[in-house]
C-alpha cells in the first residue's frame, strides 16, 4: 500500500512537472505561434456578409491621394470609431496627448531611412497616409503581457480595450508610431458618437483596427470607402484579389521592411 | 523581530513620520492622477514612458548591486562582508518594493493589473520581469531575515537557507537582465537596440547600488553602535570604483560604434541626449553633468590616499550614484523614444506631480528601508551588548 502510494506520488509529479515544462515550452516558441493567431471560436457571430480573407492588407496609391482625400478619411474613420478630437476641444497643447487611427505625413516621416538628396520633384509635397501596418509578425502582439492585442487568423492585428492594462508596451515595440494611449478621459472630447462602436476609457491602448467590425457585416473599410479609389483593400493570399493584380502591376514599397515584421500596406509612389 | 522596529528614539520616530508625511503627500497626488490619467504627466503619444520607468529600471540596479556583496562572501568567503550581507539584501528587499510601486504607478488602468496573472504570457518580457522581481523579493526576504535571526540566536543559518542564497546569485543577474531585456528586443528601437544593454545595466548596477551601500554604512555607522569596519566598506568602494569604469566603457563602445558608423538611426539618439537635435536639446546639460560626476567619482575612487579618506568617500560615492541615476533614471528612456519612428521629436519633462508621486515612491522605499535596517541594527546592538 504504502509502495503503491508511493509510486502514485512519483508519477504524479513526474506528470505536473512534464506539464510545467511542456507549457513553458510552448510558451517560448510561441513567439512565432502566439502572432499566427487566435481561434475565432465565436462562430455563430459569424455572419454570412461577412468579408473574409486569409490575409487582409492595403495599398496606398499615393499618386491618387491629395489632403483633402487624406482628411476625409481620417474624419470618416474618426468618426466611425469614437476616436476623440482632443486639440478642438482643449487647444492645441493637448497635442502631444493627440489619438490618432489614420493620418497624412510626409514621405520623409513615413519612410525614414529613405531620405534622398536630390528628391523626385515634388516628392517633399506628396500626401502619404499612414496607419497601423498590420504586421504579419507584429512585434506590438509579442510585448503584451496580457494578450490584449492579439492577431487574428486573417491578419487583422487587434486590441481588446477591456483586457489592457495600458503599460504601454506595445506602443514602444511598435516601429511606426502607429499605437495611441488614452492619457485622459476621451469621451468629453468626442463629437458626433458613434452609438454603434464602443468608446474607450482613460488608461488603455487603441489603434486601426482594419474596421474588423464592418468587415464582419460585409462592408469595405472607412478610409477605403472615403478615397476615392486611393486605397485598395484585399486579401494578399488570393492571386486573383485586385490588391494582388496592384501590387502586380506596380513598384510598391513598405515602411521599415528591414525590421522584418512584414507589414501588410504597401505604397505605390 | 520586528518588534525592534517599534522601540525607538526621538529622532527615530521624526525620521518617521517625516518619510510618511512625503508619502502622504505623493499618495495624494498619485489619487489626482488616477482621477484625470496619465495625462498629468509629462509623458506624450511620442514619449511614451517616462520618470517612472525611468526609476524602475534604475531600482532594478539598486537591488541587483546588492550580488556583489554576496558574491565575494558566499562564493569566494570573504568573511568581512559576512557583517554587512543582510544590510545588501534588505538594501535590494527596499529597491524591489519601488521598483513594483514604479511599475503600478505607471499603468493606465492599475486595477487590471491582475490581468498579467490571469493570462500569462511567456513570449512578453514583462512577465518575465515580474517573475524575476517577485521571485528576487521573495528569496531576500527569506534569506535576510534567516540569517538575521540566527545570528542573533548565534546559531548557524539553517541549512535550507543555502541553496536559496546561492540561487539569489544568478538571480539577481537576471533580474537585471531581464529588465535589459524589455527594451533590446524592439525594433525600431535603435538607441536600445544593442546587445551591450544588459551589461551596461549590469555594470551601472554593479557601481550605484554598492556606492548608496557605502553611504547607508556610513549613516549606520555615524547614527548607532553598529560598527561596520574599514575592510568592508573599503572592499566595497573598489568595487564601486571599477564597475563604474566598466560602465564608462560600455557607453565609450556605444559612442564609438554611432560616431565610426555613422549610421543616422543610431547617432541621432546621442547627439539629442549630449548636443540636442534640430534646436531641441533639453536633457544636453543633465547628460554632461552625468559623465562628469562619474567621471570625478572614478578618479576620487582610484587615487588610494582619496578613496581611504571617508569624507572624500562619500562624495565620490555620491557622485557615481547621482551619476548613474541621471544617466539610467532620466536619459535612458527619453533618449530611447526620441526621435520618434517618424523621425519628429516630441521632448520630455516630467512634471510637478509627477516628480512628487516619484519622491513619495522614494520615501515608501526609504520607510521600508529604515524598518528593516532599524531591525538589524537592534540585533547587532543587542549582540554587541550594547
Amino acid at each position: 500500500m504504502k509502495k503503491s502510494r508511493r509510486e502514485f506520488l512519483k508519477v504524479a509529479g513526474i506528470t505536473i512537472l512534464g506539464a510545467g515544462a511542456g507549457s513553458l515550452i510552448n510558451g517560448v516558441s510561441v513567439l512565432s505561434a502566439a502572432e499566427s493567431g487566435r481561434k475565432p471560436g465565436l462562430d455563430f457571430f459569424k455572419n454570412s456578409d461577412a468579408l473574409k480573407a486569409k490575409r487582409w492588407g492595403m495599398a496606398v496609391d499615393t499618386r491618387k491621394l491629395s489632403d483633402e482625400i487624406c482628411e476625409k478619411m481620417q474624419v470618416s474613420c474618426h468618426q466611425l470609431h469614437n476616436v476623440p478630437d482632443f486639440i478642438k476641444k482643449f487647444g492645441k497643447q493637448e497635442k502631444r496627448h493627440e489619438i490618432k487611427w489614420i493620418w497624412e505625413t510626409g514621405f520623409e516621416h513615413a519612410f525614414t531611412g529613405r531620405e534622398n538628396e536630390f528628391p523626385r520633384e515634388n516628392l517633399e509635397d506628396l500626401p502619404v497616409v499612414v496607419t497601423c501596418n498590420h504586421c504579419e509578425k507584429p512585434p506590438c502582439v509579442r510585448a503584451c503581457p496580457t494578450q490584449a492585442t492579439f492577431k487574428r487568423e486573417d491578419g487583422i492585428v487587434m486590441m481588446d480595450f477591456h483586457r489592457c492594462i495600458g503599460c504601454r508596451f506595445c506602443m514602444a515595440a511598435c516601429p511606426f508610431g502607429s499605437r495611441s494611449f488614452n492619457f485622459r478621459d476621451p469621451r468629453p472630447a468626442i463629437y458626433d458618437r458613434n452609438p454603434d462602436f464602443p468608446t474607450r476609457t482613460k488608461g488603455v491602448v487603441e489603434k486601426c483596427n482594419f474596421c474588423a467590425e464592418r468587415l464582419a457585416v460585409g462592408k469595405l473599410p472607412a478610409c477605403v470607402e472615403a478615397s476615392e479609389g486611393a486605397l485598395v483593400f484585399g486579401d494578399l493570399e488570393d492571386p486573383e484579389s485586385d490588391i494582388r493584380k496592384l501590387l502586380a502591376e506596380n513598384y510598391t514599397i513598405r515602411r521599415k521592411p528591414e525590421l522584418g515584421t512584414n507589414p501588410s500596406v504597401f505604397y505605390i509612389i | 523581530m520586528l518588534e525592534k522596529a517599534i522601540k525607538g528614539s526621538k529622532t527615530y520616530w521624526l525620521w518617521v513620520l517625516a518619510l510618511l508625511a512625503v508619502i502622504a503627500v505623493g499618495f495624494m497626488f498619485y489619487m489626482r492622477q488616477l482621477d484625470f490619467g496619465l495625462g498629468i504627466t509629462g509623458m506624450s503619444r511620442d514619449v511614451s514612458w517616462g520618470f517612472y520607468i525611468d526609476q524602475f529600471t534604475f531600482l532594478v540596479g539598486v537591488a541587483a548591486g546588492g550580488v556583489m556583496v554576496a558574491i565575494p562572501h558566499y562564493l569566494h568567503d570573504y568573511k568581512a562582508f559576512g557583517k554587512i550581507t543582510v544590510l545588501a539584501e534588505f538594501l535590494a528587499v527596499s529597491a524591489v518594493m519601488m521598483c513594483m510601486f514604479f511599475i503600478v504607478v505607471d499603468l493606465g488602468q492599475p486595477m487590471r493589473l491582475l490581468n498579467v496573472l490571469l493570462h500569462p504570457t511567456p513570449h512578453s518580457m514583462l512577465f518575465w520581469d515580474m517573475i524575476v522581481l517577485s521571485g528576487y523579493l521573495f528569496l531576500n526576504i527569506v534569506i535576510g531575515w534567516n540569517v538575521l535571526d540566527a545570528e542573533r540566536n548565534s546559531v548557524p543559518p539553517p541549512q535550507w537557507v543555502k541553496p536559496l542564497i546561492y540561487l539569489s546569485i544568478p538571480w539577481a543577474i537576471s533580474i537585471h537582465t531581464v529588465t535589459a531585456f524589455l527594451y533590446c528586443g524592439l525594433p525600431g528601437r535603435t538607441a536600445w537596440l544593442t546587445a551591450i544593454l544588459a551589461p551596461k545595466f549590469l555594470a551601472g548596477a554593479f557601481a550605484a547600488g554598492p556606492a548608496f551601500l557605502i553611504l547607508l554604512c556610513l549613516v549606520v555607522r555615524k547614527f548607532t553602535n553598529f560598527k561596520i569596519g574599514q575592510a568592508q566598506i573599503q572592499a566595497l568602494a573598489k568595487i564601486v570604483c571599477y564597475a563604474a569604469i566598466t560602465d564608462l566603457f560600455f557607453f565609450l563602445c556605444e559612442v564609438f560604434v554611432a560616431i565610426y558608423s555613422q549610421i543616422p538611426e543610431h547617432l541621432e539618439h546621442l547627439e539629442y541626449l549630449f548636443f540636442g537635435l534640430h534646436g531641441h536639446g533639453a536633457l544636453v546639460p543633465f547628460m554632461w553633468l552625468s559623465i562628469l560626476l562619474i567621471v570625478s567619482g572614478i578618479l576620487l575612487l582610484l587615487i588610494p590616499s582619496a578613496r581611504e579618506n571617508e569624507s572624500v568617500l562619500a562624495v565620490a560615492c555620491v557622485a557615481v550614484f547621482m551619476g548613474i541615476w541621471l544617466d539610467k533614471g532620466l536619459g535612458m528612456i527619453a533618449g530611447g523614444f526620441i526621435p520618434n519612428p517618424l523621425n519628429e521629436i516630441t521632448e520630455y519633462v516630467p512634471t510637478m506631480p509627477e516628480v512628487m508621486i516619484t519622491i513619495g515612491i522614494y520615501a515608501s522605499g526609504l520607510l521600508i528601508l529604515t524598518i528593516l535596517y532599524k531591525v538589524v541594527i537592534g540585533v547587532k546592538e543587542e549582540l554587541a551588548g550594547t
